[in-house]
């Protein structure tokens, strides 16, 4: 066993390192290699960026990190040299990583063209710090802070960085103060619903029995958000010490984590961090001589959405088909076998660490009245500056989509943004104004959920985008209640009639009622929030919808059935290049002459848009159909 | 067959928790659920075939088809959905020849959606064989494909 005195140890040592990391006069290189980073190739900068120094024969320090959110401009390259700032590179190649090394190590020419920042403290010439841009400014990063910053298979690295300064303060002040402090934070579920975390750990912890269960749902269902993949491939130990701390609070000696098969890297790191945990007595028998006992397990999620709703999700570690079982009894009472059990998000459990590595008003600074701390969110769609943000719960949708997001690209409109994944609801532009918290979005129509936020502009078709909900729901649907399996199904119907131009007068108001009736009778959360994007985006975007079923017309040009490509001779250049990609030959002209699209032969596709020249702009979106 | 099957099982204790896991191990190491296998899990697990194919079937990670040697996942995940998945989904079944959830007869390529990667904000994304290629166009996925996919 570890006594809390060597961890002590541990701690001492751990921030010695970091700061003669950080002092010994030699430059950090780091790497963003979370998912993001590699997709946009950041291994290969990385390889680039180690051949580089060694064949300048550069001593220093490379290692990789997770993701600091700014996945516009990924791969993303920090530099730091000895008492200067780190520099913050974006969209790094392989062909640009020599040329820094080359450039800032050798010549001390830091290439500010390239950069999106600096951070830490100088200034450099020419670039503006990163976190009074636009972009970071607004955010307030708590549960992110280590993210992107630290290397996430390095334990010493965490510990450096406050790491498990949570575990021993919760130690010292007993299980009953934890949920106090949790309670004062105001803390409440990041993975949903927003129940009040310490209420949930109440129920359980009064459960007499002889075994309790914490569960962290890391299965991050909604198609379409990251925030938890962020957290847990970036600062895997931060999750570790909220469930340590959880599981203390309730007296549960067993927590699982629940991750979708999905994030492999996710499930790397966090192996990882537990097998580095149990060597240094932070999992197991009597903890740092505290007497608590725990031990976490990683169970693989097998691809069902259904399986991050909390009865689910136990009958899937179980073994079995994950199908939703009647509340009550709750599982804080009776849950995996049948045992108390809580489920936490992966985002509550690190802010339950940092609620207690620096207490509840801390916590509490930031948020607004009911709705306390800050918010991971998941920035994608028809924005700027896609990425993962952190900011005070409060903000409004249009600071972040306007402010942080830099509002729809190309030159094009902003049209809707949607909260709360399949279960969330859009909210049109006239509501820009709504906090982002709990109780607002709700009466706006919508829910937090899990931080999502998906941004649409002029050519995103609102009813295609219910359309495209449905067809998730329908297909995840697990079957048990009737209003579930088939109310989505006969939604999705009615909505592939519309999008195809089939779709008649009284389909809008069958929709509703049907909709309604799913709300009211579904067993889980699924049915139960299933027809919320069809219901919203009826209240607030009804003309579409009966543009569709009335004139055949899809105003964003965006349903096939209903559009027509033509390409417009006054402004065609005669380039070829339509004709050179259309996959069905529909396209006809000369080099230099006017082209024409084959109604009869074209499939819509789109790719004639696409490629034709921007400053000829010459393909044009007709709606009505002219097959029609 | 045999030998890797009953390792894979010696390392599990007989209990219905450990169904999923088995069922997983197997699927990556024959990159599916060969008939003969699932008969052997209900065997070892001691639980009637129906309930072992009960659970396989309601998860989507589970397939009964041998995986192409390149295996491509389009995601149809919400971001992707916005920037035009639905398109993408479309000129990779065009240049494989298959449909979602199909393997090329020569079993060279495999094709299924999943519901995201989680690299929305590089969207729209595919995967091939664990690789995520990020911001694809129709142009992108014809590159992609050319000369048979290498
Ligand atoms: C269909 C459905 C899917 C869900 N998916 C997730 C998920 O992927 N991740 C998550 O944390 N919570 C998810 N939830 C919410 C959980 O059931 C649960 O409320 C949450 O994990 C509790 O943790 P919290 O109190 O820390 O938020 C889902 C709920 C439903 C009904
Ligand atoms: S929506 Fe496609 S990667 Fe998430």
């Amino acid at each position: 066993m570890v006594q809390l005195t060597d961890f002590q140890d541990l701690q001492r040592q751990a921030m010695a390192d970091w700061e003669s990391l950080h002092q010994d006069g030699r430059p950090i290189i780091m790497v963003g290699t979370a998912t993001c980073g590699r997709s946009a190739g950041s291994l290969e900068v990385l390889d680039a960026l180690r051949a580089a120094t060694e064949k300048q024969e550069i001593d220093c320090h490379i290692f990789e990190v997770g993701c600091t959110g700014a996945c516009y401009a990924e791969p993303l390259v920090y530099i730091i040299k000895p008492d200067q700032p780190a520099i913050v590179y974006g969209d790094v190649t392989p062909q640009l990583a020599p040329r820094l090394i080359q450039s800032y190590l050798i010549k001390d020419n830091p290439l500010p063209r390239y950069s999106i920042g600096t951070f830490g403290n100088g200034r450099i010439e020419g670039i503006p710090d990163l976190f009074s841009t636009p972009v970071f400014e607004p955010q307030a990063r708590r549960a992110l802070n280590r993210c992107g910053f630290i290397d996430p298979t390095s334990l010493e690295h965490y510990l450096a960085n406050d790491g498990y300064t949570g575990v021993t303060k919760a130690f010292a002040i007993g299980p009953e103060q934890v949920i106090e402090e949790v309670k004062n934070a105001g803390l409440r579920g990041r993975g949903g619903a927003g129940f009040p975390t310490w209420r949930k750990w109440r129920f359980c912890r009064d459960a007499p029995s002889d075994q309790k269960y914490l569960i962290c749902n890391a299965d991050e269902g909604d198609p379409g958000a990251f925030m938890n993949r962020s957290l847990l491939e970036g600062d895997p130990h931060a999750v570790l010490e909220g469930m340590i701390i959880a599981g203390y609070a309730l007296g549960a000696s067993i927590g699982y984590i629940y991750c979708r098969a999905e994030y492999p890297l996710a499930l790397e790191r966090l192996r990882g961090a537990i097998k580095q945990a149990k060597e240094h007595g932070l999992l197991g028998d009597n903890i740092l001589d505290s007497g608590f006992d725990f031990h976490i397990k990683i169970k693989e999620g097998a691809g069902a959405f259904v399986c991050g709703e909390e009865t689910a999700l136990i009958a899937s570690i179980e073994g079995k088909r994950g199908m939703p079982t009647p509340r009550p009894p709750f599982p804080a009472v009776s849950g995996l076998w049948g045992k108390p059990t809580i489920i936490n998000n992966v985002e509550s459990l690190a802010d339950v660490g940092l609620i207690l590595q620096n207490g509840s008003d801390w916590f509490a600074e930031y948020g607004t009245e009911k709705s306390k701390g800050t918010k991971t969110i998941a920035l994608v769609g028809k924005v700027k500056n896609t990425g993962l943000v952190e900011v005070p719960l409060g903000i409004t949708l249009r600071e972040l989509v306007f402010d942080i997001g830099g509002g729809a690209p190309d030159g094009k409109a902003f049209k809707a943004v949607q909260t709360g994944g399949p279960s969330g609801g859009c909210i049109p532009e006239s509501l820009l104004d709504t906090p982002v918290d709990y109780d607002s979005l709700n009466a706006a129509g919508t829910i937090m959920g899990s931080g999502g936020v998906v941004v649409m502009d002029e050519r995103t078709c609102m009813v295609d985008f219910a359309r495209y909900f449905l067809d998730f729901a329908e297909k995840e649907s697990c079957g048990k209640c009737v209003p579930c399996r088939l109310g989505t199904k006969q939604l999705l119907g009615i909505l592939e009639d519309i999008c195809a131009g089939n779709g008649r007068p009284g389909d809008i108001e069958m929709l509703e009622e049907l909709g309604r009736g799913i709300k009211a009778g579904s067993l889980c959360g699924l049915g139960q929030t299933a027809p919320n994007p069809v219901l919203t985006t009826i209240r607030y975007f009804r003309d579409e919808y009966e543009a569709h079923i009335h004139e055949k017309r899809c105003p964003a040009g965006a349903c096939k059935s209903l559009i027509s490509y033509y390409i417009n001779n006054d402004l065609c250049v005669g380039c070829t290049l339509c004709a050179q990609n259309c996959s069905t030959s529909a396209i006809t002209g000369e080099f230099k002459g006017p082209h024409y699209i084959d109604q009869d032969i074209c499939t819509q596709c789109g790719v004639c848009y696409t490629v034709c020249p921007k400053k000829a702009n010459a393909v044009e979106i007709i709606s009505p159909s002219l097959r029609l | 067959m045999e030998q890797q099957l009953e390792a894979i099982l010696a390392d599990h204790p007989r209990k219905r928790e450990e169904l999923i896991p088995i069922l997983q191990e197997v699927q990556a190491e024959y990159s599916y659920l060969p008939t003969e296998a699932m008969l052997e899990i209900a065997r070892y697990t001691g639980m009637p075939e129906s309930r072992v194919y009960g659970v396989a079937t309601f998860y989507a990670q589970f397939r009964f088809t041998p995986m192409g040697k390149k295996h491509t996942m389009v995601c149809r995940g919400t971001a992707c959905h916005v920037n035009g998945a639905e398109r993408i989904l479309e000129e990779v079944e065009e240049q494989l020849g298959i449909k979602e959830g199909e393997t090329t007869e020569d079993l060279e390529h495999s094709l299924e959606t999943v519901a995201c990667i989680g690299a929305c904000s590089l969207a729209p994304c595919l995967m091939i064989n664990n690789k995520v290629e990020a911001k694809m166009t129709i142009n992108k996925v014809r590159e992609l494909y050319k000369n048979g996919g290498e």
